[in-house]
């Protein structure tokens, strides 16, 4: 079986899969057990299944796991713990920006992407940023507050 | 004693083993309630023992048991906190085990806002039980309760009469705590069903058909030879496929190569609305009569309209997923369903078991909103399982969901009203179209196609609700419902079922006349309030919402409504839900693209009355989500279908709400202790349509009488 390497939360690992354009969702959910990373669609669609590769938002259930060789895949779980949240994570938490949860590890991993570019979006710039990112409970306005709370470093 | 599993079984199903975090815990506590190492689940499940709600641990911690289930909606911390405040404990002793067959009382199914009037009320009345007997052996509140009854059950019959905490000494209820769920949901500790796993578990996915009633023909299984281990189940027209590989099975299910019969039974979703006003109908039903001996004072305007609704989706964000593990012993089902122990029953008869060796354990999804695909997926999970010998995990894949899911039904109404000179309401008279409910459960997909005997009831809740306005009229409003025999589409309970697009006809019919009678929408339904019961709570909501809006007083629409390009409006809507419930008014400022028929919704009020307020922090994150998620359905969404088929598939066909749509939202919550606690999972859905559309009007001068009002549809209307 073919066989590849990358970084998950910092980690160096080796996967295999019997088909190289295998979805790295799966991969992550399935081989390494990461369970942030969600199925919403398998279409680009949704973002449930957003990741960081090398800092950038990416969709992982469209990315064939080889084009993750080498790469640096960042999940939710590397992010933070219950206990020890990070930034974006807290403010979440504060905001109780969350329904079922469902899409939050995109939300979460969205806003680490533009934070990470933008620390101090306006209201507008974290809208259009989190555009692509569906809500199915309608928590958009709490998620936009703890977005704007992490960017005032307030958790 | 139903579904006792052994601990054997237990032990096989993975129910200690390898099943998350949380309900290990869950399963544990069970166990040590009956201090026998869960030999033998047998704790009571009978509604009328304590026991069944409430096991209280050697340590003082306390497991509550409850039927209904959380969805994403914040029962699990409001639950605990009625239980804690009666037994004087911290919520944060307290666990809970929900929607577990083998485990928690049947509270019924968890819809219709009934989560915490039924289950809460429920589990309340147990724990002041409970606490009644723990003070005769000495408690006070704060006092050690495991050292009085800790590991021992209380055998005890929940006393109706058990005295509750006084509302004004409450400590507990009434305080915005912190959702117990949300901080593993931000840290990839979420216990969805969608993580969890079986041990020697293969991944399913069912191949639906390319048309509804199409039959299979034949199956070339060679079109999937090299994928990896995959076992292809085909039962009568029922095809799935089975892989140790989750992506295997993805695939196998995408290229397995199958022929089906032609079909072609379907209307189409672009005249659902003649088809649904020719359909033949069932029965009539008058459901408020309009007194006959009252005579009408002459109407200056006589105005009437049409108003229609289309099927809608749940569209959860998650794909329904099930896990199945059919044994020689019995059969143990993981499910996301709102429904366990009805599930379990309709399983049992279904695959020929005696209900004692069926146990379904709820485990949350994404938020399902009602009958969504959850429990289809549980009964493709068995299907499988039982042809395979596996246990098997069921997930949807997007365009199943989207395409498979029961819908909300279609509604179509017909309204009429005269206005007197003076702006009074009369001869107001509404007609409803609306799918028949029909005895038994809803078929499950994968049953039918499998050809195995099974009920088919339908039943999309109580949609026929809200029919009349709330405001004085003359003589009484009469509404009748014309019940359809037949719907083209599998339909189900979809959150608010048929208040959200009765009220949208109601309210906006109620702003016609209004602006008919040339006067301000708010002042319009309070004279009729007040000339109508007068109700301090109605008028409370509406002046509230009025208010926080900044409410100027003119008729619609806007005379100033032109604003750099924009047009300008606000609109108001007000409800009491099922005519008996919890009173909401809602007050909206839009602003219309003319060109780009886009409408922007700038501001929500939202003024709520559910009388006690359990939980004023979840309440609102649920009262957001209804408005925000009902902004979705009335801006964006319809299924769409031709003759054969939903095609409006996946986010593109159908889309919902993005976030630069997202508007402010202030929600204010008349919080009314002494009174019994109303249901708050859904009734701010059911204003909001109706303020929409009469803000469009009120920004345009526009009528908009059918959803959703898309884009195109904004620009028709307005060109
Ligand atoms: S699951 Fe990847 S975008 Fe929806
Ligand atoms: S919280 Fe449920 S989909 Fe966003």
């Amino acid at each position: 079986m073919p066989a590849f390497g990358f970084q998950l939360n910092g980690r160096p690992v080796t996967v295999d899969s019997w088909d190289p354009a295998q979805p790295l969702l799966y991969v992550l959910r399935n081989t390494l057990g990461q369970h942030g990373p969600k199925f919403g669609c398998g279409l680009g669609q949704c973002g449930a299944c957003t990741v960081l590769l090398d800092g950038q938002a990416t969709r992982s259930c469209l990315l064939p796991v080889k084009s993750a060789a080498g790469h640096a895949v960042t999940t939710l779980e590397g992010l933070g713990t219950p206990e020890k949240p990070d930034v974006v994570q807290a403010a979440f938490i504060a905001e109780q920006a969350a329904q079922c949860g469902y899409c939050t590890n995109g939300m979460i991993m969205a806003a680490k992407a533009l934070l990470a570019k933008t620390p101090h979006p306006s209201l507008d710039q974290a809208k259009q940023a989190l555009a692509g990112n569906l809500c199915r409970c309608g928590t958009h306005t709490r998620i936009l507050r703890a977005v704007m709370r992490a960017a005032e470093g307030r958790a | 004693m139903p579904a006792a599993l052994s601990r054997r079984e237990l032990f096989q199903t993975g129910g200690a083993l390898v099943i998350g975090f949380s309900l290990r815990v869950k399963l544990s506590r069970a166990q040590a309630t009956h201090g026998d190492g869960g030999a033998a689940l047998t704790k009571p499940l009978d509604p009328s023992e304590v026991d069944s709600f409430l096991a209280i641990h050697a340590d003082g911690s306390v497991t509550v048991y409850t039927g209904k289930v959380d969805v994403g909606t914040g029962l699990r911390i409001a639950v605990r906190q009625m239980a804690a405040e009666e037994l004087g404990i911290p919520v944060e002793r307290i666990a809970l085990v929900e929607g577990d067959t083998g485990l928690s009382p049947d509270q019924g199914g968890t819809g219709g806002s009934t989560g915490l009037t039924r289950g809460g009320a429920e589990v309340r009345q147990a724990a002041a039980t409970a606490r009644q007997a723990l003070e005769k052996l000495g408690y006070r509140p704060g006092g050690d309760i495991g050292s009085l009854i800790g590991g021992r059950r209380f055998n005890l019959k929940v006393d109706p009469k058990a005295p509750l905490q006084d509302p004004a000494n409450y400590q507990v209820v009434g305080k915005p705590l912190p959702r117990p769920d949300i901080p593993g949901k931000c840290t990839a500790k979420g216990n969805y069903i969608q993580d969890f796993s079986l041990p020697g578990m293969l991944h399913g996915r069912v191949v639906r058909p390319p048309a509804a009633g199409a039959k299979l023909l034949s199956v070339d299984e060679s079109s999937i030879r090299a994928i990896p281990d995959v076992r292809v189940v085909r039962v009568a027209n029922f095809l799935g496929v089975t892989a140790p590989d989750e992506w295997a099975a993805v695939r196998a299910a995408r290229e397995l190569k199958a022929s089906w019969s032609d079909w072609q039974g379907l209307p189409g979703s672009e005249d659902l609305e003649r088809h649904v006003r020719e359909s033949p109908v069932e029965r009539d039903q008058v459901l408020t009569k309009a007194d006959a001996d009252v005579v009408a004072p002459a109407a200056a305007k006589q105005l009437s309209a049409t108003y229609f609704w289309p099927n809608q989706s749940h569209a959860s964000l998650g794909p329904s997923c099930a896990l199945a593990d059919m044994r020689p012993d019995g059969l143990t089902v993981w499910s996301s369903s709102q429904g366990t122990h009805g599930l379990r029953v309709s399983l049992a008869k279904i695959f020929g078991l005696p209900e004692a060796k069926v146990r379904v354990i709820y485990l949350e999804g994404a938020g399902s909103y009602g009958g969504n695909g959850n429990d289809d997926a549980a009964a493709d999970a068995v299907l499988l399982s039982q042809a395979v010998s596996r246990p098997v995990r069921v997930q949807w894949m997007r365009q199943d969901e989207h395409g498979w899911d029961p819908k909300g039904p279609q509604q179509l109404l017909d309204l009429k009203a005269g206005i007197t000179e003076d702006g009074r309401i009369v001869n107001w008279e509404t007609q409803m179209w609306l799918p028949a409910a029909t005895a038994g459960t809803r078929p499950f997909l994968g049953i039918d196609a499998a050809g195995l005997a099974q009920p088919h009831g339908q039943n999309a809740g109580q949609i026929a609700q809200n029919g009349d306005p709330p405001y004085a009229a003359t003589p009484s409003p009469k509404v009748t419902v014309h019940w359809i025999k037949q719907t083209p589409l599998r339909i189900s309970n979809l959150r608010a079922p048929g208040k959200i697009a009765n009220i949208f006809a109601v309210e906006s019919f109620t702003d016609e006349l209004a602006a008919a009678a040339g006067v301000d929408p708010v002042a319009f339904r309070l004279r009729g309030l007040r000339e109508r019961g007068n109700d301090p709570r109605a008028l409370a909501a509406v002046e509230r919402a009025a208010q926080m809006i900044g409410w100027q007083p003119r008729p619609s629409p806007n005379p100033k409504a032109a604003q750099g390009g924009l047009l300008v409006g606000r609109g108001f809507a007000y409800m009491r839900y099922k005519q008996a419930e919890n009173y909401v008014a809602m007050a909206m400022e839009v602003a219309v693209d003319r060109a780009a028929g886009s409408v922007m919704v700038r501001r929500v009020a939202c003024a709520h009355d559910c009388a006690l307020v359990v939980n004023p922090d979840a309440l609102r994150n649920q009262i957001e989500g209804c408005i925000l998620q009902t902004l979705s359905r009335t801006l964006h969404e319809e299924v769409k279908f031709d003759h054969s088929r939903v095609t409006s598939v996946d986010w593109g066909g159908y889309p919902i709400l993005r976030f630069p749509e997202a508007p402010s939202i202030e929600v204010a919550l008349l919080n009314h202790p002494e009174l019994p606690l109303l249901g708050a999972g859904e009734a701010a859905t059911a204003p909001v349509a109706a303020a929409l559309g009469n803000a469009i009007f009120d920004a345009t001068g526009v009528r908009l009488r059918r959803v959703p009002f898309t884009v195109q549809r904004v620009k028709a209307a307005l060109a």
